[in-house]
């Protein structure tokens, strides 16, 4: 039971892992892209873990009596990466677009030979 | 009985993960992320963040999903090549979680009352929010008035990529992948997703305000507002065509929505400087501080609001018009 206590933060490692895979070894770029979220997720969940506290309750004050709370301040920073995470995935796929008319493909080796012509 | 949940629902996610990085068809591959984003949405909801779990559910499952389907039907659905160095590649991965699943091992427990990030600077907000600001939710106020500097920065990185992505698409010629009657019509000839869109609309667009201006005392703001009112737009162009949705927002009032966010925020900093407090000081905007903190923070809210609207609904029809 000790150790099930670190199970979030075994499953933030592979998954960040897992998105680290998809960027290094496939080629295709919105692969890359998709492995790229699943890193950030990944990011998310170590923060968002790690302000839980056992038997607390989200950070919003109740009409009455009082309450244990879990820490509003990796709520606050994960909140917003989210949105400019998303921001930023979409200027991602618009390059990939742009390369994909210019070259006519979103194969990474592909891509490389043309420019190497 | 909520921890085992918990596993459940991050085992699951772990296997998600892996088959979106298996297969080889990216459609699938896009769908799996929706899946993904729904279930670390859930799980944000068990470990307390109903804020971030509004967000991620919005934004993950919904827009993000779009986005990549956009990009899809602009370049191919299939993954051709075979992965580069695989072995190599896995052995790196491999090594690397293995080391941080051996650093986990000196993290505090899961849940710990006594960890250091709990003890340092969280419980000076949660015990001064009730005396300076005086709204329930402390995740509202850290990231309205305590960081207002912060979230003016992120308001700014959105606004950022949003000219980016315009930058990108808008100019040369468009490739032409789409054919202009499909873009034209959406899905008005499908009678049921029609139907219930048609109803469902109205009610997201509710749902979106109601998240906006209840932020303060419930779980909710303008990230999540704002990307709540974008996803009921999107679902509006993609049943009745984007032409009639462009129609109801032109894109040149998506422009002006995009930049009136950040200036409407920059405009509530200007203000404190101007009634005598400090750049972002929202005590100096009424009488009573506390009254003024509350004023302050329902424009800057506000602002994020619109600016996150704006902007992903003109990347979305950025990616659209790309098609034409």
């Amino acid at each position: 039971m000790e150790l099930l206590g670190l199970y979030n933060y075994w499953v933030f490692a592979v998954l960040l892992m897992i998105g680290f895979y998809a960027v290094v070894a496939k080629r295709n770029l919105v692969k890359k892209l998709i492995g790229l979220s699943l890193f950030q997720s990944a990011v998310f969940l170590l923060y968002i873990t790690m302000g839980k506290v056992e038997g607390g309750t989200a950070p919003i004050f109740p009409e009455a009596g009082a309450a244990v709370f879990s820490n509003p301040l990796p709520q606050v920073l994960i909140l917003t990466a989210i949105v400019v995470g998303i921001s930023t995935t979409a200027l991602g796929l618009g390059i990939v677009v742009r390369v994909k008319e210019e070259y006519g493909s979103i194969e990474e080796h592909e891509i490389q030979e043309i420019d190497e012509r | 009985m909520i921890v085992i949940f918990g596993i459940f629902l991050l085992t699951l996610l772990v296997i998600t993960a892996v088959a979106i990085v298996r297969t080889d068809n990216l459609f699938v591959a896009v769908m799996l992320m929706g899946i993904a984003s729904l279930l670390i949405a859930a799980n944000f909801f068990l470990l307390d963040a109903a804020d971030v779990a509004l967000t991620e559910a919005a934004v993950g499952a919904g827009i993000s999903t779009v986005l990549f389907l956009g990009a899809l039907a602009l370049t191919s659905e299939r993954e051709r090549a075979k992965s580069s160095n695989r072995l190599l590649s896995f052995i790196v991965v491999a090594a690397a979680a293995l080391i941080l699943i051996y650093a986990t091992f000196d993290k505090p427990r899961f849940g710990d009352p006594e960890a250091p990030v709990q003890t340092h600077v969280a419980p000076w907000y949660l015990e001064k929010t009730p005396e300076y600001i005086d709204i329930p939710n402390v995740v509202t106020a850290v990231l309205g008035s305590f960081r207002g500097y912060d979230t003016l920065g992120e308001v700014f990185v959105v606004f950022t990529a949003g000219i980016g992505v315009l930058f990108l698409l808008s100019g040369g010629k468009a490739t032409g992948a789409v054919p202009e009657d499909k873009i034209n019509e959406g899905l008005r000839h499908h009678l049921i997703p029609r139907v219930v869109g048609r109803v469902l609309i109205p009610f997201i667009l509710l749902f979106g305000l109601y998240v906006q201006f209840h932020g303060e005392y419930g779980p909710g703001g303008g990230f999540q507002a704002g990307a709540i009112i974008a996803a009921a737009i999107i679902l509006f162009a993609l049943l009745e065509g984007e032409k009639r949705a462009l129609s109801v927002l032109p894109e040149r009032v998506l422009l002006g929505l995009m930049a009136c966010g950040p200036l409407l925020y920059g405009a509530v900093g200007l203000a404190g400087i101007l009634l005598g407090g400090n750049f972002l000081d929202y005590s100096v905007l009424s009488s009573d501080p506390v009254k003024g903190q509350q004023l302050g923070i329902l424009l800057i809210e506000a602002g994020v609001g619109i600016t996150v609207t704006g902007v992903l609904l003109a990347i979305f029809h950025a990616f659209a018009a790309r098609g034409r």
